[in-house]
């Protein structure tokens, strides 16, 4: 039996490394001033796929949804082992919210197909977790969110623990099934050298000037779809057909408080300490 | 899809575990008060369980007006088919014009799909809800009385405020300890409603085969005074001093991110955007640099001590008292010095 396994795989700014003049003067983020990396969790995603590949037998398909640089994120999932890669682009995209994106992933899904869908539990630019719930609404899959250890794939169904706010749950749910990963799940594989080297030339038909088939056929292209190719249903995406929209966004500005130095001898302490009793903040 | 009805109640999903409501889902009745003052409509409470009887007083007392119990033996375990299924029903039966979850485990994995498939909006992990209008820049048209759900973004580096004026009902999850819990009024009078659930063994899909839950044991968001260690204090063998203070004053040690990754202490003591928020009379932060995602954790505390030894640390914006030296010295002396007066 081989399963078929999809990781989605999103191409996120890096927004642990955010400074100050990463930010516009209206709040919002400049994301050119940032480093762009496959978001964090989804390599704990694919990891857990090849895991399956290796243990089970599966073939692992990595999706991403973005610009035409969101590539680069399919080719890194290629060096650690994914079998092939798809992206799906179009200017239409823009301005989709969760629910919209999720209708987007899940036609892409939809066509080529999948026993067990994977994804981290949350970017860390959106950091929403909603996604792979809605995917796996739209696919019509179970979902087994918050996941931090394969424990076992049989013919119609996948176990896992999940990692939960007081504790964990053992869980098993009939394929197909879609996983949210932590990043508790494993430790990410680093892409093999022989792959890098292979690899880092697999690119879309958009951005190859030669014979797609040529690229095809040595299995480096990256599949390139647009909304029609995957049946969208236009109305549910974009700025338009996404129900949230953005009021305002504002920079977090930290309110300046009245400081009060204290000198780090007993006498400045023992004051502070004295202050604090008197307007009750000790009791 | 649920119908745009600006009649529509404010409602509340509840969690529950044994014979108790959890704080988080009684913070939310208290938000789901104001805001249905607000607009004038009332505030709705939907229970799911198996052994639920006597929940529905709790949470009139606490602000609801009507408690809608869903009680079914199917219903003993959370699973998302499930809960999803009776939820949408209720809600496509009563027509409510927001649902509040909160961000917890449960709610995070229901929230999303109960949107998907009522084909809602739904934002993530509020800090704040608030009433307002919005004036939609394309079609220059304006929207009144709507939920402005308002939650960080970017690791914490923007607030965003969302909204939902097309695409009923207005979901939002939120995050634990940021709403008030609401005081107790016995003498409040609700209406409980008994809800017939529709569910076969079929809508169990998933089968939970062992588990573990384990009681909070470090109460962060009760306690009034927090005495919170970062990566700065070194070791685990050093934060045995933030425990000799808490001790002395009361109250629970907390720790940043950095620390809990480093192994100094457990993540149940975690504060800031991944972990717990508290707002405590005092909180004690030494060796903490003060990055925004710990702040954000922290910073309605009434009043904050910062204890660092470079001064130009990030957390001493926020600071009340800037202690500009080693924990390892200053903390003795608090000790000292609150022994003496105390």
């Amino acid at each position: 039996m081989s399963y078929k396994c999809v990781v989605l795989i999103k191409q996120v700014p890096d927004t642990r490394a955010i400074t100050g003049d990463a930010m516009n003067e209206d709040g919002t983020v400049n994301r050119s001033k940032l480093a762009s990396i496959p978001n964090p969790d989804d390599l704990h995603a694919l990891e857990v796929a090849l895991e399956i590949k290796e243990k089970f037998g599966a073939t692992v398909t990595a999706i991403s949804m973005g610009l035409p640089e969101a590539a680069q994120v399919l080719r890194e999932a290629l060096y650690r082992g994914a079998d092939d890669a798809i992206l799906v682009t179009d200017r239409r995209c823009a301005g989709s919210d969760t629910l919209a994106t999720s209708h987007i992933l899940s036609c892409a899904i939809k066509k080529v197909g999948a026993d067990i869908v994977l994804c981290g539990r949350h970017s860390i630019d959106g950091e929403t977790a909603q996604v792979g719930p809605q995917i796996a609404e739209f696919i019509d899959a179970a979902q087994l969110t918050c996941v931090g250890e394969l424990k076992d794939v049989d013919k119609n169904s996948i176990t896992v623990r999940r990692v939960l706010d007081n504790g964990w749950q053992d869980a098993k749910a009939p394929l197909p099934c879609l996983l949210s990963v932590t990043d508790q799940a494993n430790e990410p594989r680093v892409g093999a050298a022989t792959r890098l080297m292979k690899y880092k030339n697999a690119t879309t038909s958009a951005n190859y000037d030669g014979d797609v088939n040529e690229l095809r056929e040595k299995n480096l292209l990256i599949e390139q779809y647009d909304l029609d190719q995957i049946g969208v249903d236009l109305s549910r995406i974009g700025f338009n057909g996404s129900p949230t929209k953005i009021n305002r966004t504002q920079k977090v500005i930290l309110e300046a408080k009245e400081v009060k130095e204290i000198s780090p001898t007993q006498e400045g302490i023992s004051a502070m300490v004295k202050e604090l009793i008197e307007d009750h903040s000790i009791n | 899809m649920v119908d745009v009805n600006k009649k529509g109640d404010v409602w509340v999903f509840v969690e529950s575990l044994g014979s108790k409501v959890e704080d988080t889902s009684l913070e939310l009745v208290g938000k789901a008060r104001e805001l249905a003052d607000e607009l004038g409509v009332q505030v709705g409470a939907v229970v799911l369980g198996s052994e639920i009887a006597g929940l529905d007083e709790r949470l009139i007392c606490c602000g609801g007006d009507k408690v809608y119990m869903c009680q079914d033996p199917l219903l003993a375990h959370y699973q998302v088919s499930s809960y999803s299924k009776v939820l949408c029903d209720i809600a496509n039966e009563y027509n409510p014009s927001i649902i509040l979850f909160g961000a917890t485990s449960v709610g995070r994995d229901l929230a999303p799909r109960v949107a998907a498939r009522l084909g809602a909006g739904l934002s993530a992990d509020c800090t704040d809800l608030q009433i307002g209008s919005h004036k939609d820049s394309v079609t220059g048209k304006t929207y009144d009385d709507i939920l402005l759900q308002i939650c960080p973004a970017f690791g914490g580096n923007v607030i965003a405020t969302i909204i939902n004026f097309d695409k009923w009902p207005q979901m939002a999850t939120v995050r634990e300890g940021v709403m008030k819990m609401p005081e107790l009024d016995r003498n409040r009078k609700g209406e409980t409603i008994k809800h017939t659930v529709n569910l076969s063994k079929e809508d169990l899909v998933v089968e939970i085969l062992d588990e573990l839950v384990t009681e909070k044991t470090v109460d962060l968001k009760g306690s009034d005074v927090v005495v919170a260690g970062g990566a700065g204090i070194g070791s685990k063998e050093n934060f045995k001093l933030l425990w000799d203070l808490a001790n002395a004053l009361g109250g629970v040690v907390g720790a940043t991110r950095p620390a809990v990754d480093l192994g100094y202490i457990s993540e149940e003591h975690m504060i800031g955007a991944t972990g717990v928020t508290v707002r405590p009379s005092l909180y004690i932060a030494a060796g903490i640099s003060g990055a925004l995602q710990h702040q954000t954790g922290m910073w309605d505390s009434k009043k904050i001590i910062a204890i660092n030894t470079d001064p130009d640390a990030a957390i001493f914006d926020v600071a009340h008292y800037k202690i500009v030296g080693d924990f390892n010295e200053v903390i003795p002396m608090m000790i000292k010095a609150i022994k003496a007066k105390c």
